[in-house]
């Protein structure tokens, strides 16, 4: 038997080596963005004088920071920096585990429909369930799981990329249509300013918002690591999957309700905010292909640094104007999509 | 090994109508028929994918229900053309993906993993695009990739639907090679659906004929593969002759 040549086969296929070196460079690259949003904005605080206060808080000692600083870093900008990077790698999570199981390069969470059931999800746990702790994110979860399962009905028999794609467009336009109904009917203070949350707001993270986004991306990575092979074969198809010892059912479910418990989490704490989930995962396989042990936890990481550096760009770039955070990833993503649709089309002709 | 008894099987309409037919180890069984016959049903049955209305479906001897998928995609591997491919999998990668049930489900591959999988390559002659993205592969090379994911499988029985659709001469005859070498080396069932007959002539131990659910004829091609019975199988005049090297039934067609 002639030896196989180890070089090209190591080249062939993700590796634990190639994985862990892409990991470790983009959590590099989150800790350097995760620094810069806490030391910019308009009130100027030095590097330095930050990490003095954070070694500070860490150890028990006196803070070096005034109580206003103390405020703005601590109060404002690290819950801000921590929300948009829980944010982003939910959504970017969510995004994979939707392109896999629907075997759809096309599929977000946002483009689906699922971002408006979980706002419309979360609207309603404000209006009607608002004292019970922890309604807006369980509701926005359930809001996410409807229309996730809406989609999957109206999107699936024909093996179709767009026509999903149709189908996520006719459940947003008729969510946002009831979302609007709501917000004009309903005189609730905290309602009026759901039109620039939906468009993405991270300012306003809470303790017990931040630890569900934290509890959420967390169980999510772990069950979506835990499918990650399964996922590997569900994107070849489910026919296939099946005969190569998938339980496809199981699979499809508990896949889907994680994609829908992490898409609820994060509109609920940070809006609608688009595209992430589309974007991130296509340029995680630019790193190490299409294999899910990688997509799905570089998906975290490059979710985390989209939405962290876009959100903060949207509170720097025009300061003291705030641009609303969904707008700066939807002009990155829209384009990214039509390459995608133009590309799938070209290459459906050849 | 395999053993479908009195099996039948509807959608709206039956599909099967009580099918017995038996592969044992070793052993090319080549299945006939004209298009809408049933032979993928019955495959998709075979493979557990499909339960029989009635009849069973035994795989060495326990109902394929009764198997967990991973205990059944150690045992038998299905070939069968392949979706189209949205993702940039290699076709290492993708060959890989034959080694789902023997594999733990977290981590990455173990050697050996990629040991069978780059051997299974080499068996179906596509070592060579093992680095390429499997949806740029032509059809032909596809075609022996998926091959290849069937064989890391290591099964038992292979299931096998059009598997020469899409190859050239020689890799037909070579793919038809590579499944009689499993059979006699390592004791493989084969179940072949295809449409060419003469390919069955030459390498199925027995072929089945199948039309409209039912098992028109079972048995060597010397005994089943005769024009009066292939003629009103496929409901057009055959002509069938000797092969001239090997003596096998060869089958030609006639025009108008």
């Amino acid at each position: 038997m002639e030896a196989i040549d180890d070089s090209r086969i190591a080249r062939s296929r993700l590796t634990g080596r190639r994985t862990a070196l892409v990991l470790a460079a983009l959590a590099g690259l989150l800790l350097l963005a995760a620094a810069a949003g806490v030391v910019l904005g308009s009130e100027r605080v030095a590097a330095a004088e930050i990490w003095a206060g954070v070694w500070a808080h860490l150890t028990g000692a006196a803070s070096p920071l005034g109580r206003e600083q103390e405020v703005i870093i601590f109060g404002l900008r690290l819950p801000r920096v921590a929300l948009a990077a829980g944010v982003g790698a939910a959504l970017a999570m969510a995004g994979a585990a939707f392109q896999a199981l629907l075997r759809n390069p096309l599929a977000d969470p946002y483009i689906l429909g699922v971002s408006s059931g979980a706002a419309l999800g979360s609207i309603l746990g404000l209006m009607f369930a608002g004292q019970i702790p922890l309604s807006r994110p369980l509701c926005g979860f359930a809001g996410a799981a409807a229309a996730t399962l809406v989609v999957y009905g109206l999107g699936r028999g024909e093996d179709d990329p767009a026509r999903l794609v149709l189908a996520g467009v006719i459940v947003t336009t008729f969510l946002s249509s009831v979302i609007a109904l709501l917000t004009a009917l309903a005189d609730d203070i905290r309602l009026r300013n759901v039109t620039i949350w939906l468009l993405g707001d991270l300012s306003s993270g809470t303790a017990s918002g931040l630890a569900f986004i934290a509890a959420a991306v967390a169980a999510g990575a772990a069950v979506l690591l835990a499918q990650a092979r399964a996922l590997n074969l569900m994107m070849v198809g489910e026919r296939d999957a099946f005969a190569l010892g998938v339980e496809t059912a199981r699979v499809r479910w508990v896949v889907f309700v994680t994609a829908a418990l992490l898409t609820g989490a994060a509109v609920s704490a940070g809006g609608a905010i688009g595209y992430v989930g589309l974007v991130v995962p296509h340029l995680a396989r630019l790193l190490g292909g299409a294999d899910n042990r990688l997509v799905i936890p570089a998906s975290a990481l490059g979710g985390a640094l989209l939405v962290l550096v876009a959100d903060t760009a949207a509170r720097t770039v025009l300061a003291p104007r705030e641009l609303p955070t969904g707008a700066l990833t939807a002009l990155i993503g829209a384009p990214v999509f039509i390459g995608l649709l133009v590309g799938r089309k070209r290459s459906a002709v050849s | 090994m395999l053993l479908l008894r009195d099996v039948h099987f509807s959608y709206q309409r039956e599909v099967l109508a009580g099918i017995t037919l038996e592969v044992r180890g070793g052993e090319v069984v080549a299945l006939l028929g004209p298009n809408g016959a049933g032979k993928s049903t019955l495959l998709r049955v075979a493979g557990g994918a499909l339960r029989p209305g009635a009849g069973e479906a035994l795989f060495e001897g326990r109902p394929a229900a009764d198997f967990t998928r991973r205990e059944m995609a150690r045992r038998v591997a299905l070939v069968a053309p392949a979706s189209e491919a949205r993702f940039p999998l290699t076709a290492l990668e993708y060959a890989l993906a034959g080694r789902f049930a023997h594999a733990r489900a977290f981590g990455f591959d173990s050697p050996r993993d990629v040991e069978v999988a780059a051997r299974a390559l080499r068996d179906t002659d596509a070592l060579q695009f093992a680095a390429r993205r499997f949806n740029e592969l032509s059809s032909g090379e596809r075609q022996r990739v998926i091959l290849a994911r069937a064989l890391a499988q290591e099964p038992r029985l292979l299931l096998l639907d059009e598997p020469t659709a899409n190859l050239d001469l020689a890799h037909q005859v070579s793919l038809l090679n590579l499944v009689r070498r499993l059979a006699a080396g390592r004791g493989l069932g084969a179940l072949v659906v295809t449409h060419e007959i003469n390919l069955a002539a030459e390498f199925a131990d027995r072929v089945a004929l199948l039309k409209d659910g039912r098992l028109a004829a079972c048995g060597t091609p010397d005994e089943v593969m005769t024009a009066a019975l292939l003629s009103g199988l496929f409901d057009t005049p055959l002509v069938v002759d000797r092969h001239p090297r090997s003596g096998n039934p060869r089958v030609s067609l006639t025009r108008d």
